[in-house]
């Protein structure tokens, strides 16, 4: 029961102007679960709903269920800074992220669906020789990775982002930085509607407000599950649940080399243009830019306790904001409007988790730390290719779970390169 | 903005404390397998909910702890000194 | 003059005080006591802004937080806010105004044609298009029209510090519900806050009319604020609380703060128990053209009118379907203007007492019709009934009913309650340590708010104030317009989000409520939705067929208001945003002519002189004669008891144990996982007495490290840790000459080189105090290590001095280091690397007992062969290669890393490059010629074993 969509144009809206914009069918719909499907995906955030996508467009599978236990894309999806990009150290990582960046870039087209892509470049900047010399071993590493970086002298720092603090006397001065120029940011929720969108009209069965209660494990393969809409059966199942991956592991019977911390994100009232470059500093651990509304949108470090409130604390708060005032004084007289917390799952080496579970017939897509939306569309390619094949993608197969006994970990955290 | 119990110094900002994984982890001796130290070194309970946690007062006494705290609502329930 | 809207008499405003104002270059008056909507209004200015995405002409709409059109650009003396509120500015003299969002002013807006194209921009048009070639192509448009005011490119503005107290309770807003919460509570002994973001307190009473106690509402409260000033409770005025926070921390904003640059500061408040009093919001009626200049909330106006004397129109229609507008219409009509109260309820739901009481007074009170439309485009001109009369007015009042605000309360984790009798939540399930009174807590009977808020505050049903000031139906339902008239209904203002974009989205299925607000952008702007997210919730309930109890709510995220960012930053500015550590000598430093540069979070000196070849002359002093260092930020843990060598051979993977009293060792620390996590110099100066002296960037970890194993492993009565790192001065004095320097240094050591060799510890004495010598060398030559009490690290230095050392800064100690291959940890180490990558696998290989990381050294990955390795690198020619060039080879047709660069220097000793770096397979790889980039450079390399001079170690003795 495929629904067909109309398609997305600026003639379709000039025309649905002209008729009192009625005409709009909706981007997907809320469908029953079925007793059995071929794949169920648990987690309706943007890897849940991409992996759906790509199962049906990439491997022909299209008997699969999206289940969110509350509204799609309410999780980390819809809660992040919404930053993309593939600056990183290990060839293991840079070809999962840049494989990501390029599905970003013609994802709009590809799903008919403008997810505000604005591959506006992104600043490292260097505050000593010593953070310079850090940048270069990792530019070097990311331009062998095959990904475009490169570094950036002062005055060309501050020529792309004028607002930064020149002062060579101040306590972090702008040295020098590193940037890519691919990277950028996205319109978070447009990202997960557009996959929604996508996936249902391939076929897809998007179920909202269904939670996950129980695993139905017989000899240690999952043959369904419990949730609070019935039980439901399926060949492979598929955890995407960001912030929750190890209630739902725990719920299946094994534990994951997880935590998981609130990571706190803000912003300003909106102002006129005044940033054209998304601007990170590990020294200062804060991040911004600028929507497209004109908001600031700012990021930081973790907040000091694992939880799960999705509430972030004011020393964090504080933190970031001072950091960002410090790095743009300009930015003092700005007024913060407001500011939440997400449950991000870390996992030590801040490298994901993809592939199979302990248990059979469940498999993992988790540990995205705080940098999961950026990965969205690669997240979904290669979990589709899991649970379409049950076999590894080469791109996936260096984030198996089993990298933790073996001490093969990809440990992009201690590589020099800021998250 | 929590306080928290350190079973020496009483109620203290969070500001002060370190947190330092699962409390009552036993580490294993050598002759664990890969599998065995990796559940030490890397896994975690990560609670949703109750959780008993170790936490140092770096910032005040310097005392480790362990703290039963809920990780959704952030209520203390208590905290002992570690053996 | 006085302004044309201002009455001759009445309001809270003093006439002698004239303030003088610009808005868009116009000059104008106001009074002391007005804000700046209320001055704007008494000047009879209509068009304060325009909306955010459509370019219609906006005018005042609220008095408070909740204001989503006049938003402004204020200037005043140093003072920038781009996005300043009029409801909430105090006008002072001399502030400029200027509407933000118009291109040209206000009153003449070249993107006024956007409102004739809104038929083709709908809520969230813009994901439907722009996707050819990319979103790029369009975006710098697009952004260009979007944002409100401008960032000042000059601003540098600063906070005063914050401030942190304790209360037993604290009573966040002081009307009468708050007053009466905080009179109960102060009476028990107890410390009680109470803040308030106006001036005065009495919150609704100061302009309502209300007997409380037998006397007038705004006389209670100011006798309320005499007790409680009596009874030492802390009263915040022009403070608006912002957020609060686990265990019960409520952040608050200060206004007018004296000491402050910006006027503001922040408080944070930790309370036993929070009393919400936060009050209610008017919510606005939905009809045709609702957000005409003209067109305000009913409280509003009464709020200017009694408190501001302002005259708000001459004909006015008030619109309302509850009780709470009545007293509106009576203080319009009282103010001189006609008046027509239309209300939604038939007339036999109006309390006939209050209808008889509008008829006297000249009102002409319409039962049971709906406003449906108002007409005129820069100003409200008429209004249609729906009862087909039209009814010419300038000014249209309404009041949808009353929306309890909650935010507070849902900021730690409050699940409201949907009330169906009101129309509105109210707060539900029971938070720990809150509680909500009054209009917050769906009350609206003056006497029941005043009841509940005594026993919430601790006191007696009885010992409520009392008011006898009844209210039947203070707030209903958002009335719901019943016909399509095609016109446009706005219900965000600020967002420009109307009825037809709600139902647009609940036709395309986001008809959650959060999909809705992210969709439409609903209750996405400055004013946080605060006017309308429930009646976005009716109108999403109607249009998909629910009841609002089912539809959840929206998460109400903090700030409650907008506050300034330098506000929250508070003192971390500047050096105190991540304050520097020192050395104790710095200004001798100083007086060396040091170049200072930051390592590690430590000011130190990187060089001496302002030559360019002042590294290499340090170098070449360490050499060949003797340079003097300060050391002092090295680590100096102390480690004492009959446990201490036990804890030492755990947490050092180099053993410690066998050390012998009065010598040094030289080792490392590994984490759990087995990664290096540092190196250093452990001294054992007596059989239960160790000093660690590790990396002065790793010292607090290293404490800590220490102090972990302890308390898990050994008995805390056999073992202690003490950082004494602060307490000493340590200088390294290095080089052939330096056994002479140190003699005479006069420390009453020994320093014979059978007694006192290499790797030795003794004390002796400097300037009568104890003094500790260690033989060790960080540059390969003969080296001495004194440390001293912090205070005699200057003396010191400057003995050494006089005693020919050269002075030795990082940057030479770093090639020196190189030259011999000892590596800085963090540097020439990165997160995989493990001890034999550095070629120290000796302990892997030996120790059979436990030690921190002991079996992460033997997983299949610890054991490959191609892990990367500490080697040393050389290439032809005079360059150094650039640090963090890569090794790469060819493989498949690809470019692949073999690991990098780690340290890079010009030798001035051996008068060529030197580097180190991790390369895979180290001096194992078949050939030792490697290819090197660097940033699209290629160099050709050649590996080598990482010791580039001395490699016996004889200079250590030299």
């Amino acid at each position: 029961m495929n629904a067909a969509k109309m398609r997305y144009s600026g003639w379709a809206l000039l025309r649905e102007g002209l008729a009192g914009q009625t005409g709009w069918s909706p981007a997907w719909h809320d469908r029953d679960p079925a007793p059995r499907y071929d794949v169920v995906i648990i987690g309706g955030g943007g890897h849940g709903l991409a992996t759906a996508y790509y199962l049906a467009r990439t491997h022909g599978i299209t008997n699969v269920a999206v289940l969110e236990k509350g509204w799609i894309g309410g999780g980390n999806t819809g809660r992040n800074t919404t930053i993309i990009r593939s600056n990183y150290f290990y060839p293991e990582s840079a070809a999962l992220y840049d494989l990501s960046v390029r599905l970003y870039e013609g994802l709009s087209r590809e799903l008919n669906y403008n997810i505000m892509f604005s591959q506006r470049g992104m600043i490292e900047v260097a505050h000593s020789e010593a953070e310079l010399e850090m940048m270069c071993r990792g530019a070097n590493a990311m331009r062998i990775n095959g990904v475009d970086i490169e570094i950036l002298d002062r005055d060309e720092v501050l020529r792309l982002a004028p607002l930064l603090n020149g002062d060579l006397n101040c306590r972090w001065p702008v040295l020098g930085g590193m940037i890519q120029r691919r990277a950028g940011v996205a319109r978070h929720d447009a990202v997960a509607w557009g996959y929604a969108r996508a996936a249902d009209s391939r076929g897809v069965h998007i179920i909202q407000n269904c939670e996950v209660t129980g695993f139905e494990i017989e000899r240690g393969r999952v043959v369904a599950i419990e949730t609070s809409r019935g039980r439901i059966a399926a060949d492979r199942f598929g955890m995407a649940v960001a912030g929750h991956s190890s209630v739902l592991a725990g719920m299946a019977g094994f534990a994951l080399p997880l935590q998981s911390y609130t990571l706190q994100a803000m912003v300003s009232e909106p102002v006129k243009p005044c940033l054209e470059v998304v601007v990170a500093s590990s020294s200062h651990g804060a991040y911004v830019s600028q929507s497209d509304k004109g908001e600031l949108v700012m990021g930081g470090n973790l907040d000091r306790c694992p939880s799960y409130a999705q509430r972030g604390n004011f020393p964090v708060t504080q933190s970031v904001v001072s950091s960002l005032v410090e790095m743009f004084p300009s930015f003092a007289t700005l007024k913060l409007m407001r500011q939440w917390g997400g449950i991000v799952d870390t996992s030590p080496d801040n490298s994901p988790i993809l592939g199979p579970s302990p248990v059979e017939g469940l498999y993992l897509n988790c540990g995205w730390g705080t940098g999961g939306f950026k990965a969205i569309p690669a997240g979904g390619t290669l979990f589709a290719h899991i649970l379409a094949t049950g076999r590894h993608h080469p791109i996936s197969a260096p984030f198996d779970l089993a990298r933790f006994a073996s001490g093969a970990t990809i440990d992009e955290a201690h590589a020099g390169v800021a998250h | 903005m929590q306080h928290f119990p350190c079973p020496w110094c009483g109620n203290r900002a969070e500001v002060e404390f370190r947190y330092a994984g699962d409390a009552g982890v036993q580490r294993p001796t050598r002759t664990a397998d890969d599998a065995a130290w990796a559940q030490y070194v890397h896994f975690r309970r990560n609670a949703k909910g109750a959780a008993k946690e170790l936490w140092v007062h770096s910032g005040g006494c310097g005392r480790w702890f362990a703290l039963s705290r809920d990780t959704v609502t952030h209520t203390i329930t208590g905290s002992e000194p570690v053996a | 003059m006085i302004p044309s809207r201002r009455m001759e008499q009445g309001g809270a405003i003093d006439r002698a005080q004239r303030l003088r104002f610009t808005f868009d270059g116009e000059a104008y008056e106001g009074h002391a006591g007005d804000t700046v909507a209320s001055a704007l209004l008494a000047n009879g200015v209509r068009i304060v802004g325009r909306s955010f995405k459509y370019h219609r002409p906006r005018g005042i709409y609220t008095a408070g937080p909740e204001e989503p059109s006049a938003i402004l650009d204020l200037r005043l003396g140093n003072r920038h806010d781009p996005n300043a509120r009029a409801t909430l500015e105090p006008l002072a003299d001399g502030m400029e105004l200027r509407s933000i969002h118009a291109n040209g002013t206000a009153e003449n807006d070249r993107l006024g044609f956007l409102d004739r194209i809104a038929r083709f921009i709908p809520a969230a048009f813009y994901y439907k298009t722009f996707m050819w070639p990319n979103w790029m192509a369009y975006e710098h448009r697009i952004r260009a029209l979007a944002g409100l005011g401008r960032v000042d490119l000059s601003s540098r503005a600063t906070s005063a510090a914050h401030r942190h107290v304790q209360a037993d309770v604290c009573v966040v807003g002081a009307g009468p519900a708050g007053l009466a919460a905080a009179l109960a509570a102060s009476t028990r002994g107890k410390r009680v806050m109470l803040v308030e973001a106006q001036g005065e307190l009495g919150g609704t009473v100061l302009y309502r009319e209300a007997m409380i106690d037998g006397m007038p509402g705004a006389d209670w409260a100011r006798q309320a604020e005499r007790v409680l000033r009596d009874r030492g409770v802390e009263i915040l005025r022009r403070s608006t609380a912002l957020a609060l926070y686990d265990h019960n921390v409520l952040s608050i904003v200060q206004k007018d703060v004296a000491a402050s640059a910006n006027d503001e500061r922040l408080w944070l408040v930790r309370a036993g128990r929070m009393v919400v009093a936060t009050g209610a919001i008017e919510r606005p009626l939905l009809f045709a053209n609702n957000d005409r200049p003209g067109i305000m909330l009913a409280d509003a106006a009464l709020l200017y009118t009694r408190r501001y004397a302002v005259k708000v129109g001459n004909a006015c229609v008030v619109a309302t379907g509850n009780d709470s507008a009545y007293e509106v219409a009576l203080a319009l009509r009282q103010a001189g203007s006609d008046v027509h109260l239309i209300d939604s309820r038939p007339e036999r739901d109006i309390d006939p007492s209050l209808a008889g009481s509008m008829r006297a007074a000249g009102i002409k009170l319409v039962p049971a019709t709906l406003v449906e439309g108002a007409g005129g485009h820069r100003s409200v001109e008429a209004v249609a009934l729906s009862n087909g009369q039209r009814i010419v007015s300038d000014v249209v009042v309404h009041s949808g009913g009353w929306t309890p605000s909650l935010h507070l309360y849902c900021h730690a984790k409050g699940k409201p309650s949907w009330d169906a009798v009101t129309g509105s939540y109210r707060p539900g399930s029971a938070v720990a340590g809150v509680d909500v009174v009054g209009a917050a807590a769906g009350l609206w009977d003056l006497d029941a708010m005043l009841r509940n808020a005594t026993e919430i505050g601790g006191g007696k049903a009885g010992e409520a104030p009392s008011s006898g000031t009844g209210v039947r139906q203070w707030t209903a339902p958002t009335p719901l317009p019943a016909g399509k008239s095609g016109k446009r209904i706005w219900v965000d203002l600020q967002n420009d989000v109307t009825i037809a974009d709600i139902k647009l989205a609940v036709r395309e299925n986001f008809s959650a409520v959060e999909h809705l607000k992210r969709y439409t952008t609903i209750g996405m702007g400055t004013d946080q939705g605060k006017t309308s997210n429930v009646n976005a919730l009716a109108v999403l309930a109607a249009s998909s067929g629910r009841e609002v109890a089912g539809l959840g709510t929206t998460t109400f995220r903090p700030p409650f208001v907008p506050v300034s960012m330098a506000t929250i930053a508070g003192s971390e500015r500047g050096e105190l945003q991540v304050p520097i550590r020192r050395l104790p000598a710095e200004n001798i430093h100083r007086q060396e002519g040091a170049c200072f540069r930051e390592y590690g979070g430590a000011l130190r000196p990187a060089w001496y002189g302002a030559d360019a070849d002042a590294i290499a002359r340090e170098c070449i002093a360490a050499r060949g004669n003797a340079v003097v260092f300060d050391a002092s930020s090295l680590g100096k843990i102390e480690v004492i008891g009959p446990q201490a060598a036990a804890l030492l051979d755990f947490v050092y993977y180099t053993p410690m144990a066998s050390l012998a009293v009065g010598r040094a060792r030289y080792g490392l620390t590994l984490g759990e996982a087995g990664i290096v996590a540092d190196d250093g110099v452990v001294l054992r100066l007596a059989p239960n007495h160790f000093v660690v002296s590790c990396s002065s960037s790793h010292v607090a970890w290293m404490a800590a490290q220490h102090e972990a194993w302890r308390q898990d492993r050994f008995d805390l009565a056999q073992v202690f840790i003490h950082d004494a790192t602060a307490h000493w001065a340590t200088i390294a004095i290095s080089g052939p000459a330096s056994k002479r320097i140190v003699g005479e240094l006069g420390l009453g050591v020994d320093l014979d080189d059978a007694r006192f060799p290499h790797m030795s510890v003794a004390t002796g004495r400097f300037a009568g105090r104890p003094a500790r010598i260690a033989r060790v060398s960080f540059t390969g030559e003969r080296g001495y290590e004194i440390a001293v009490p912090a205070t005699l690290g200057a003396p010191l230095w400057q003995k050494a001095r006089a005693a020919g050392a050269t002075p030795l800064g990082i940057e030479a100690l770093g090639v020196l280091r190189a030259e011999k291959g000892y590596i800085y940890v963090g540097q020439d180490t990165d997160g995989e690397t493990l001890p034999h990558d550095l070629g120290m696998g000796g302990p892997r290989a030996k120790r059979q007992d436990a030690y921190v990381g002991d079996r992460s050294l033997f997983t299949p990955a610890a054991s490959k062969p191609n892990r990367k390795r500490l080697v040393g690198i050389l290439v032809e020619g005079k360059a150094p290669i650039p640090v963090g060039a890569h090794g790469i080879e060819l493989k498949d047709g690809r470019r692949r890393s073999l690991g990098y660069v780690t340290s890079s220097y010009w030798s001035a000793a051996l008068g060529h490059p030197i580097a180190l770096g991790l390369i895979e397979g180290g001096l194992e790889r078949a050939s030792a010629a490697i290819e090197l980039e660097h940033l699209g450079q290629r160099f050709t390399g050649r590996l080598v074993p990482p010791c580039f001079l001395d490699p016996k170690g004889e200079r250590l003795n030299g």
